[in-house]
């Protein structure tokens, strides 16, 4: 390959301009100065070409070269990538610590995967086999956890030719020769490279039908995340965004969670990093590091790489997709994405929209939250990506065009309320104005997993609350005391819910995951609550006699007393329920 | 030898433009000697061809096209650190302006820093205490903790950073090096003068650096001076392993001094006319404080900042709640009231205060009492809403012992003397104390066998 050479002529912060790029390719991946910073082309114009720069552009000279690399920017793929912690390009942190301590320097070039790291590989196909893209042609076992199979890749197919005896191999090692129908050899190593901004391809999307099971009850029982799904958590500061991710992260039901820490901060990745190790899934009794993937654009970390992580994160995902896996992606937050993204088309002088975000804003949302859905590989497994986005809007302010153009594209809108996170009502999640489009495609599954009449269920609390929302406006004008009591009732059991359900104790060690059961006894049992209270106050019966302290008091802490393995406890509540008020409407007729 | 250029194309604000500049990098500095003799700075901000702009620290005025002759300097912008910058007091661009001379050291350092490795940070967990028992309570600091104090013109933010400096236990144990790191951003002469008569009332002159951009002072100054002082703090707490609390006021300042150089290089503006990179921007200062994993010292950082118009949704403190691990609010309603400190303590937050109180750390009912109070106290605001349309004495029972908390929750647990310093023991007792004052059942957010031991009713 012609090794092709452009010379910088301007440069403002990471964007630079060159002439002599005639050759070069646009979403080239380029080797920028004498220092070597990783760059990419981003424009391309007679011989004058644009490119933004990954790393800190500080002492670079007019005058001095860029070298062309001939691929756009890729990642590698293949065993190592989990447990480990990346920045916005998949270069292993770790390493750059080792080479230099403490501090990100820049030109320290494109470091990846360990590549001398051995494996124990066992190779799945037999000679004379015939493969296609995407088949898994070996397997190894990455962490106890998660079996990392090795697949062709996509484009490449033909008969196995020469195969390695199963043992121990490097990730640059030749273990397989498939020779394709013109008689062409294509070795193939445990890594290959793969192109960020292409998806991956698939052999079809299919309908969602799966919960993400989350353990957290308002997100299962009120706001359901489907596995294949997209939501979005926006949020001012403050209100639990990265809580909330952390928890999903650390909770959800998915195979492989890939987090990536886009423009937040540094203390932030560092906590995941100290605790997740520490964290044992309870399903799989091993710690939860050995499904997950980090990938860290720290806020001062150089803006052009924020706009690639998002990238490289859905890339390593739909990696792990294609070999069956349930992968979650967290994104936090997108807004930053967003604004570098804006600096970037600031500095390149484009003609802005909205408050100075690019005019592409919502189709580059768009491409990303696409990549989302429940497929089935090339492989013929199924598979699926869920997208679960944090928007950090300016001011806290909804109609920022983040948030507002986010909304067009996922199904679940987890809004996240400053005056709930005030009260330190945690998660903070709105339940008037936060919804999920999932409810009604879930419908079968929580028939089949849980209850048929969950959707009914949570229909009806969810009218309660909608009603509580309409009272406590008259009831912040003339009190509480003018209300008839039926509508007292409303407030009562609302609060219940508020306090006993919705919010959920991240530090509690049972509070912390509940399972889907208990989340629905919980729920049936303020059902009952509220069902025996209403028929007492339709007999006459008065609110203070139907509000039972003692009685209301032990359903809102059912959280606390009742463990998520045994649930009996709820059995007792629910009796006492029905004692108390049979004992009550003989009292009264 | 260098070469001399001569001739300025075009003057604009601080900013000057010049051409056919030979072999310059980007983020340069650059010496300049008017034709009276007087010396000045800048840093180049962009590279077109030959073309460069550059801006001038001590700004441009005195400026002609003709009567500036320009030397490139082939350097970053540095700085030399050493121990002896203790008890120093130096200008925006770490000149010194006391009588003691210059600073020399082998040890030079780039102003801009590099970002810290996430896996080479450690994760901060000590908590300090301030003696403050809004803070140390309901948003406790952490060691290595950047807290921002979020305040409004006339509010006493000064006077919280100063008892701060006076009461808290900066250092982790017995004998370590603490110092502290002081920079004024374009804040008015009396407020530098007010923290250099406190730091000498406290007796920590000795153990301060200040680093001092007035009001009146270059702009340009301006961007450099919190880069400078925290290059200071990274040295002395890295590299000497020294515990470092940095106090910055105003950051509102330095954010206004960026929009006017944003819109000097005619930037496309985004929110309320500052740049689309102010984010980033204030990242790169706010993200330098921390803890490190291969060394002992620690940097922790209370920048303040003035809320134009009592404004949390203003683009400086929203971008800044964004990038801290938490805020200090203060509420006018609060110090109209005769409040001090004037806390409102609903709005702020200690996002590290969940790693670093509890067991262990302070007292094991600690979390839990900060978050009823949290609970009760956004409960009153609701019955305060109340009562001003329905009147006081229509509230129910419940609601006037509500009201009643309220009010000896502000009067007595926010409320403390300048010089009354509460070891947090103090503090959770008094929380309980005001507690007492509601019935038990209505503490949901305390475990029952906390509320137990320390619940005692007080109707």
């Amino acid at each position: 390959m012609i090794e092709l050479k452009g010379i910088i002529t301007m440069i403002n912060g990471p964007v630079l301009k060159a002439m002599g790029m005639t050759g070069f390719k646009m979403r080239e991946m380029v080797m920028v100065g004498d220092k070597k910073l990783i760059g990419e082309v981003i424009a391309l114009e007679g011989d004058q070409g644009t490119i933004q720069v990954y790393e800190e552009t500080e002492g670079l000279r007019s005058g001095e070269k860029i070298i062309s690399t001939g691929r756009p920017l890729s990642l590698k793929l293949g065993p190592g990538l989990i447990g480990n912690i990346f920045d916005g390009i998949e270069r292993p942190l770790l390493e750059i610590n080792r080479i230099s301590e403490g501090f990100i320097p820049e030109g320290i070039g494109l470091l990846s995967l360990n590549n001398e790291k051995k494996w124990e590989v066992h190779i799945t196909v037999n000679e004379n086999d015939v493969l296609e893209g995407g088949q898994c042609f070996a397997t190894v076992q990455e962490t106890s956890l998660i079996a990392h199979k090795i697949l062709v890749p996509s484009g490449i197919s033909g008969k196995v030719k020469e195969k390695k005896p199963d043992g121990v191999y490097n990730i640059e090692e030749i273990v397989l020769v498939i020779e394709d129908q013109d008689g062409n050899n294509h070795e193939l190593k445990l890594s290959h490279e793969w192109p960020v901004r292409t998806p991956r391809p698939v052999k079809e999307r299919l309908p969602i039908s799966t919960l993400l099971v989350t353990g957290q009850r308002i997100l299962d029982m009120f706001f359901p995340v489907a596995k294949g799904g997209t939501a979005a958590i926006p949020g001012g500061f403050g209100t639990g965004k990265t809580m909330t991710q952390h928890q999903l992260a650390k909770r959800s039901d998915a195979d492989i969670i890939v987090y990536i820490g886009c423009g937040e901060r540094g203390n932030e990745m560092t906590e995941v990093l100290e605790d997740f190790p520490k964290l044992i899934d309870p399903k799989t009794g091993k710690s939860i590091m050995e499904r997950t993937i980090l990938i860290a654009n720290t806020s001062n970390m150089p803006v052009a790489a924020r706009e690639a992580s998002i990238y490289t994160g859905i890339t390593i995902a739909e990696y792990f997709r294609d070999m069956g896996y349930h992968v979650a992606i967290m994104a936090d937050s997108t807004s930053r994405w967003a604004e570098a993204l804006r600096e970037i088309s600031g500095r390149l002088e484009e003609m802005p929209a909205e408050e100075g975000y690019p005019a592409y804003l919502p189709s580059r949302l768009a491409e990303f939250y696409e990549r989302a859905g429940f497929i089935k590989t090339l492989n013929q497994e199924e598979a699926s990506i869920t997208i679960i986005g944090a928007v950090s809007p300016a001011g806290g302010d909804f109609s920022e065009p983040v948030t507002e153009n986010t909304k067009r594209y996922v199904n679940a809108f987890l809004a996240l309320d400053k005056k709930l996170a005030y009260a330190r009502h945690y998660p903070a999640i709105n339940w008037l104005n936060s919804y999920s489009g999932y409810v009604k495609m879930l419908g079968n599954w929580y028939a089949e997993n849980v209850n048929p009449d969950v959707v009914d269920l949570r229909a009806k609390m969810v009218k309660i609350l909608h009603e509580e929302d309409k009272l406590q406006e008259i009831v912040q004008l003339v009190g509480e005391d003018v209300l008839p009591d039926d509508q007292r009732l409303v407030l009562e059991i609302s609060k219940v819910l508020r306090i006993g359900f919705l919010q959920q104790n991240a530090f509690h060690t049972e509070d912390t995951f509940v399972p889907l059961k208990k989340q629905y006894e919980m729920l049936k049992c303020i059902e009952l609550l509220y069902d025996e209270g209403y028929i007492a106050i339709k007999k006459g019966i008065p609110i203070s006699k139907v509000k039972d302290d003692y009685l209301f008091s032990e359903v809102t802490k059912m959280k606390y007393t009742v463990s998520n393995e045994d649930l009996s406890k709820i059995k007792e509540i629910r009796e006492s329920i029905m004692v108390y008020y049979e004992t009550l409407i003989k009292e009264y007729s | 030898m260098s070469k001399e250029y001569l001739l300025l194309d075009k003057i604009e604000g601080p900013l000057i433009f010049l051409s056919k500049v030979e072999d310059v990098s980007y983020g340069e500095v650059i010496n300049i000697t008017l034709d009276d003799g007087k010396r000045r700075r800048g840093r180049i901000i962009k590279i077109d061809k030959d073309a460069i702009v550059a801006q001038i620290f001590e700004g441009s005025s005195g400026f002609s096209v003709v009567n500036a002759s320009v030397k490139l300097s082939g350097k970053p912008f540095e700085l030399p650190m050493s121990k002896e910058i203790l008890g120093r007091t130096f200008n925006g661009i770490g000149e010194p302006i006391d009588q003691g001379g210059s600073i020399f050291s082998n040890d030079i350092y780039n102003v801009n820093g590099r970002p810290i490795n996430p896996v080479a940070r450690k994760y901060p967990r000590n908590y300090i205490q301030t003696g403050i028992s809004t803070i140390d309570n309901l948003a406790t600091l952490i060691r290595g903790q950047k807290l921002p104090i979020f305040s409004g013109n006339g509010l006493p933010h000064n006077e919280i950073a100063a008892q701060i400096v006076k009461h808290a236990n900066i250092s982790e144990k017995e004998g370590e090096e603490f110092a502290v790191v002081f920079a004024a951003i374009g804040v008015k002469h009396d407020d530098a003068d007010y923290f250099r008569k406190t730091f000498e009332e406290s007796g920590v002159l000795e153990r301060v650096v200040m680093y001092v951009n007035l009001a009146n002072d270059s702009i340009v100054e301006r961007v450099m001076t919190p880069r400078c002082a925290l290059t200071a703090a990274e040295y002395l707490a890295f590299e000497k392993n020294m515990h470092i609390l940095v106090i910055m006021t105003d950051v509102t300042s330095y954010c206004e001094a960026l929009r006017e150089i944003s819109s000097a290089r005619e930037e496309v503006p985004s929110r309320k006319g500052y740049p689309g990179y102010l984010y980033s921007d204030l990242a790169s200062i706010y993200e330098r404080a921390g803890m490190m994993k291969q060394t002992g010292g620690s940097i922790t950082f209370l920048p303040i900042l003035t809320m134009p118009n009592d404004d949390i949704t203003h683009p400086v403190p929203d971008l800044t709640g964004y990038i801290t691990e938490g805020q200090i609010v203060l509420s006018r309603e609060l110090f109209q009231k005769n409040i001090y400190p004037p806390i409102s303590i609903l709005p702020s937050l200690s996002r590290l205060m969940k790693d670093g109180i509890g067991e262990g750390f302070t007292r094991e009912d600690h979390p839990e009492v900060a978050n009823q109070i949290f609970a009760s106290y956004s409960k009153v605001q609701d019955i305060r809403a109340l009562a001003q349309i329905i009147g006081e004495d229509d509230l129910s029972e419940l609601d006037n012992q509500y009201m009643k908390f309220g009010r000896s929750f502000e009067e007595t647990f926010v409320s403390q003397s300048f010089d009354d310093n509460r070891s947090i023991f103090e503090t959770l007792d008094l929380a309980w104390e005001i507690l007492g004052e509601l019935p038990k059942e209505e503490l949901d957010r305390v475990d029952p066998k906390t509320l137990d031991k320390y619940y005692k009713e007080k109707i």
